[in-house]
């Protein structure tokens, strides 16, 4: 069974999360052009490599980041938004 | 044992002859080099030498040909899908698959099955009416069945799926749907491109592409392509095509384009050889399971995507588990049936699960990607009009709407009858 720790709930089975996609920075909306924005909403990396991406574990309704490589999907660490890690 | 069998065994020398010339060393220079040699890269080239008269391509394939998607899937060909831009494609691709064994000279086992879609609750029926109603009008055999129905065509389906799942209330059936041996389509269109003189070289890695004028000062891509670098030394070349499913975004990063892609893996496995039973081949969304029998009598089925990115053809327990715990809701009996193999291939995804094809900014740049779920059984039409629209250096008439450039103009086609995803 795979497992990821929660920062929150501690070591759970993978089951209890759902995947969010890649880690972004949103540009401002209002001062942005729309070829910015379409990049934005639509563009990813996609490229094999480390990537932070949020996940969400469902059981607690806790979104949190993790940092995991996505060839071997190993995960590095996970850690809530501000970086706290309180389990 | 067939005699002749040991004597190949036996035999120090590959005695059959080769599907395709072995070039050792590429020319310095070709009118067209496609990257990837999977199905839709080798039926490019075809085409391109067959009917727009370039023959001076090179095909470049990291691994072994068709051995990434194309030798992936479970082989399913269909054209009943949602979208007007997406049926009338894939419908030109049934056309073409149904011809082709004839048009290569090359058995592909292309095997018209009839195929149902089964529709586990009124709301899903409600899409498959829509889709059949789609389907007519873009003169697409297609139509929405009856519980009856189903189970004279399929006497060994449990309707009710023995309580464990909603009871199928009715189905999408798509006479045309049929299945096809993937690995011989890509070696029949490397043998038919051979022999109009492409060149393909295996174990050769595309390591960069050279671009003239590059990125502008505003910041756009742009510029024009003049040749590719390979671990076997630079090929010089005007028109390049990208034809590498899951590996598009490595490709990309060579010439500085942004897609939308993400990687998924997609998983499949095949049971032991069963006596044949299974004419049609079935469908259900809600299970998230698809399963046809090949001519060996193997059951080939398959599920859902991977739920999260990752660029790797591993498999998993949990898929093959869920799979066959959907396959006996179905059918109860294949209860003792044994899995023979499980692998996985990589897709490409998008976010309106079309495909990403045609020109892009720059110059001489071409791409045929966002094959996700859906790439084998557009296989003979993209390579067709993939072929037209480097030869023309346009977008041929079929693929207008899959422009890389549709994103930035918020111009998606959304495209709900792609299998294997949810909506």
């Amino acid at each position: 069974m795979k497992l990821l720790k929660c920062p929150v709930n501690g070591v759970r089975a993978i089951q209890e999360f759902s995947f969010g996609g890649a880690v972004r920075e949103m540009p401002e909306g209002s001062g942005c052009s729309d070829e910015q924005w379409a990049d934005y909403v639509f563009n990813r990396a996609g490229e094999p490599g480390v990537q932070r991406e949020w996940w969400y574990h469902m059981a607690s309704g806790t979104w949190f980041i993790a940092e995991r490589e996505t060839v071997s999907d190993q995960v590095i660490r996970t850690y809530l938004w501000n970086g706290d890690d309180a389990s | 044992m067939p005699f002749g069998l040991i004597k190949f065994g036996l035999s120090k020398k590959y005695s059959e002859p080769r599907m395709f010339r072995k070039v050792e060393q590429p020319r310095d220079a070709y009118d067209v080099v496609i990257i990837g040699g999977g199905g839709h890269g080798l039926a490019a080239a075809y085409y391109l030498a067959n009917e727009c008269g370039i023959t001076n391509v090179a095909v470049i394939e990291k691994g072994y040909l068709g051995g990434g998607g194309t030798g992936r899937n479970t082989a399913i060909v269909r054209s009943n899908y949602l979208t007007e831009d997406g049926a009338r494609f894939y419908q030109k691709s049934v056309e073409l698959f149904q011809d082709l064994s004839r048009t290569l000279d090359f058995n592909m086992f292309y095997s018209q099955r009839g195929h149902f879609t089964m529709a586990h609750s009124p709301a899903s029926l409600r899409t498959q009416r829509w889709r059949a109603e789609v389907n007519k009008h873009l003169g697409i055999d297609s139509e929405v069945v009856g519980r009856d129905f189903i189970k004279k065509m399929v006497p060994e389906i449990d309707l009710d799926c023995g309580g464990h799942q909603p009871p199928i209330h009715g189905a999408l059936f798509h006479p045309p749907g049929a299945i096809a041996r993937h690995d011989a389509v890509a070696w029949a269109y490397a043998r038919g491109a051979d022999r109009k003189g492409v060149d393909i070289f295996q174990q050769t890695a595309v390591t960069d592409i050279e671009i003239e004028g590059g990125v502008n000062m505003s910041g756009n891509v742009g510029g024009r392509v003049v040749g590719v670098h390979t671990d076997k030394g630079f090929i010089k070349a005007g028109k390049v095509l990208s034809a590498v499913a899951g590996w598009t975004p490595q490709i990309q990063r060579m010439v500085g384009l942004r897609t939308p892609l993400t990687i998924h893996p997609l998983q499949a496995m095949v049971t032991e050889p069963l006596k044949p039973w299974l004419n049609t081949i079935v469908v259900s969304a809600s299970l998230h399971t698809y399963v046809s029998q090949s001519s060996r009598g193997e059951l080939v089925t398959g599920g859902s995507l991977d739920p999260y990115e990752l660029t790797s053809t591993r498999s998993t327990l949990e898929f093959a588990e869920g799979l066959s715990g959907h396959l006996m809701d179905l059918f109860p009996f294949l209860g003792d049936i044994k899995v023979m193999r499980q692998w996985a291939g990589l897709c490409d995804m998008t976010p309106d699960f079309s495909p990403i094809m045609g020109v892009t900014p720059i110059k001489g740049f071409y791409i045929d990607a966002g094959w996700g779920t859906w790439g084998f059984k557009a296989t003979p039409v993209s390579g067709y009009a993939m072929a037209h629209t480097i030869a023309n250096d346009a977008d041929h008439e079929l693929i207008k709407a899959f422009n890389l450039s549709r994103f930035g103009k918020f111009r998606l086609v959304g495209e709900k009858g792609a299998a294997s995803v949810g909506h």
